[in-house]
This record gives C-alpha cells, structure tokens and sequence, in this order.
C-alpha cells in the first residue's frame, strides 16, 4: 500500500493535500478504502460552511457501511468532487488521485502541525 | 461471545486473500476482492462460500419427527427421503428462537441445518422438548459447509460426480461420491436465489473438495465467495436474516412467514401464533425500494409523508444488480402494500422509497 510522503494524515484515516497557499485537497487513505471496500456512495452538503475541525463534512458509504469523514482543521469547505456522484468507486482505485473528496480554505495553517507524516500514519494502521 | 473459532479452512482463505472478520463466533472470510465483484459473479457465474460455521444436528431415532413437529411451524410430516424444508423454531413467547432447514434423510432420520449464532441455544431449546427418545447427534464440528451457487454452479460440479445434478430438484437432496470423497450430501438449496448447491463434505476431505471445485470451476471463473456478498445476494432476494430480520422478539407471522407456520398441526406457542393471526397482524416485515439516492441500514426510521414514524429497517444495502438502495423493514400495516409511498429517515434526511413485493432481483432457481 501507498502512502505519499508529501501528505498529511489523519487518525480517522484521512489524507491531506496543501495545493496553494491555504486551499487544501481531502480525501482517504489507500488503507481506508481497502478496509471499507467497495465505495458506493459519497455524500457532501456541507460545501460553503465554516466548520471545525474533527467536525463531520459528509458521509462514505461502502456495500456493507457507513462511515462519518472529518474536516482535518478549521475551514471552510470550498468544493466536492462531483465527479463521486457518479463514479464513488473513484475512491477505491485512485485514493489519492481522481479519487479526492473536498477542498477546503484551511483557516490557520498552524492547525496541520498536528496532523501525521505518512511513517507515523504507516506505524498507526501496522503496515 | 468468549472466545473466536476458527473454520478448519482458514488457512486457505488467508491464501486467497480473504479479509476475515469475527461472525456469529467465527473468524469468517467477509470479502476477497470486491463485495460488488463477488457478488455479480455468484448471479453471472459460479462463486463459492466456506460457510462452515453453520451448525448441523443429526436426529434419530422412532420419535424424531414428533420431535420435529413439536419445535419447528413447518410440516415435516410431508418430508420425503432426500427432501428438504425451510423452517423455524417458534419460541414460548410469540417470537422466533432461529430459522432453519430440515432435511429427512431416512425414516426416523433427519439433518437440522441452524444459524451458527444459535448453535448452543437451539440444541438446548430443542433438548428441552426432547423426552428422551431421540438420540442427537451434534455434527456441527465435524462437517464442512460448501455452497456452490449461481447459473454455472452445476456445469462446476457436475465435473466432479456422476450422481447426475440437473435431476436433483430444488429442496431436495442426495448423498454420494463427490470429488472422489464417500458420502457427501448434495443439496439443491443456498441463499443466494442463483441456484446451486450445498455441500456437506466430512471436515478430513473438506480442503481436497474445495481445491478441486476451484479447479473444476477454473474454466467458468469460479471466485470465492465472502459473506458481504452472501447478504447482498440473499437480500436482493428478500430472504431473512436471523439476528437481524428475525429475533426472539419478532413476530414470525409479521416477517411473512406464515407461508412454513402450518397450523394443521400442534407445536410450541402454536395456539398464541394462531390467535395472533386471528386478531390481525399490527406490522408486516416488508421489501423496500428507495426512489431517493440513498443507502438504507439497518435501524433506520422509516416513516409517512407528515414524518410520522411507522417501522424500522432491520436490513439495507446498496443493491449491487439493481444500482438502487433496498432494505427489508416491519411498517404498520396499513403501509405494507407494494406501491405503498414510504420515507426512510437518513441522516435527518427523508428519502423517498416504496414498498414492493420481494425478491427484489428474478430468482434463477
């Protein structure tokens, strides 16, 4: 399994991306979609809202669950890959390609001095 | 739940790449590739299941069929050699202690096929009934449970054995030389609605079968089979889940199964079932089909158009033949007709969905 060394993760099995100054790509780790298997709906209402960090931006559903994803830091939500809408299983073969879920306008970004190097999410998850 | 048990294959799943998970007490094999791939191969091709943690009871003895009838709402009394029936055990209290299958393989012998969750409590529900003259037998460690389903399931098989397959009838059974290996039961029934069958194969030979039903299966792509999409398959069928769609809460006659609830005949809690159906049943276990984009789960609220709640959803998930959300859920009844309007509650959203009759997807049996 993949883990790019040039992104951020998180203990709820997120990665993050920093494209350009504060605007930031989210999506979910190579590991998490294996664990969740076939991903059959993503569902984001929250594009445009302030959130907080570790608030829930939307919902991953896979055949046999569901599961809550969590803004990494405070932001606003700016974008959904609409592409999801139609092809969800984006996420299981492109994880951190085509398979990306939101930008977000991270508000400070002091706030990803606590998210995790790709080793330190590697230790995490045993691989 | 104390302790994990192992299937006698386990090995051989972890080789193929299975994710194994707890279930019903076993370590089991939920997926090996893709819940959606696993389960279009089973409806398009053959597929094959270790589902060894199913419990079998072998009875015997002159007053095993009162036995029988005493615990089950079925009617064995209609069972032949070499057939077999869907039943269940009423419990004292108006709901349902498992389903299970009935097999009659000899006059005064049966096979009873029961939920691997239920394994300790049905041997004591039905010991409890037992006045000492049927000997039982539990044979749930000893055998190995195959099933072999889906449209090239017989081509498969048939590679294997001379007991000629196409004439073993849906729900029925026979016993015979499979695979070179002595007495095993051929069983024309699954839960897949995709046609097929169930193997009870001795746990010695159990690996060598398997190995050549894989080989025998190679030319149809045979792939094998987790338990994500053995739920998805019998759920397109609207067939119900113990634990799930049936409890010892539920009402049997409100999950439709009134169709094995024979009441020509005496057994446990037979006289309150009967009432039950003379008053008029208060909800019905019914199939649901979501109109709205969504995914239905289990305990979900589903209610009317003014948002008024009128039942749960007890199993959902992402049909994968019919690209649509689809659940089994008890409404009032007033709501169980197909056609019937309903909304299931999703994440305080209220999706629109319908009531409709079951199977959801044509069965290929």
């Amino acid at each position: 399994m993949e883990f790019p060394s040039e992104l951020k993760y998180t203990e709820e099995h997120e990665w993050i991306k920093i494209e350009d100054g504060n605007i930031a790509v989210i999506g979910i780790t190579e590991f998490a979609q294996s664990e969740l298997g076939d991903i059959v709906f993503v569902e984001v209402e929250t594009v445009d809202e302030e959130l907080e960090a570790n608030e829930v931006f939307g919902t991953i559903e896979a055949v046999k669950t569901v599961s809550d994803l969590f803004l990494p830091a405070n932001g606003k939500v700016l974008e959904f890959n609409e592409k999801l809408n139609d092809e969800p299983e984006l996420v299981n073969t492109d994880p951190y390609g085509d398979g990306w879920i939101i930008k977000m306008e991270i508000s400070d970004l002091a706030d990803l001095d606590s998210l995790l190097d790709s080793e330190t999410y590697k230790n995490q998850i045993g691989q | 739940m104390t302790e994990v048990r192992e299937v006698p294959l386990k090995h051989v799943h972890e080789a193929l790449g299975a994710k194994m998970i707890p279930f019903a007490g076993f370590n089991m094999p939920v997926r090996y590739s893709s819940d959606l791939e696993e389960h279009m191969t089973v409806r398009e091709g053959v597929g094959i299941f270790d589902v060894s943690h199913m419990g079998e009871f072998y009875l015997k003895g002159e007053g095993a069929l009162d036995l029988i009838q005493r615990v089950s709402a079925n009617d064995a009394s209609v069972l032949y050699n070499g057939k077999a029936q869907y039943s269940y055990l009423p419990n004292e209290s108006g709901g349902v202690v498992d389903d299970l299958l009935v097999y009659r393989i000899d006059e005064d012998e049966y096979m009873l096929v029961v939920n691997a969750s239920n394994i300790e409590k049905d041997w004591n529900h039905i010991q409890k009934y037992n006045t000492g003259k049927v000997e039982m037998v539990d044979w749930s460690d000893d055998l190995c449970l195959f099933a072999v389903q889906g449209p090239k399931a017989n081509a498969t098989l048939q590679k294997l054995t001379h007991i000629p397959l196409d004439n073993v009838e849906y729900y029925t059974f026979t016993k015979g030389t499979f695979a070179d290996v002595p007495n095993v039961i051929l069983s024309a029934t699954g839960y897949t609605g995709a046609g097929g069958f169930e193997l009870y194969v001795p746990k010695e030979t159990a690996e060598e079968v398997w190995n050549k039903i894989m080989e025998a299966g190679a030319e149809f792509e045979i792939k094998p089979i987790g338990l994500g999409a053995r739920d998805t398959l019998r759920l397109e069928m609207g067939y119900c889940l113990y634990g799930n769609d049936i409890t010892d809460q539920t009402s049997p006659l409100e999950a439709g199964l009134g169709w094995v609830t024979k009441f020509s005949k005496e057994f446990t809690n037979s006289e309150d079932l009967k009432a039950e159906k003379a008053a008029g049943l208060q909800n019905r276990l019914v199939g649901i089909e979501l109109i709205d984009r969504g995914i239905p789960r289990s305990h979900y609220v589903i209610c009317d158009a003014e948002g008024e709640k009128i039942g749960e959803i007890t199993s959902g998930s992402m049909s994968p033949s019919l690209k649509k959300g689809i659940a089994l859920g008890y409404v009032k009844k007033e709501f169980a007709k197909a056609g019937t309007e309903i909304y299931v509650e999703v994440r305080n959203k209220k999706l629109k969905a319908e009531v409709v009759k079951t199977p959801f997807v044509k069965a290929g049996v």
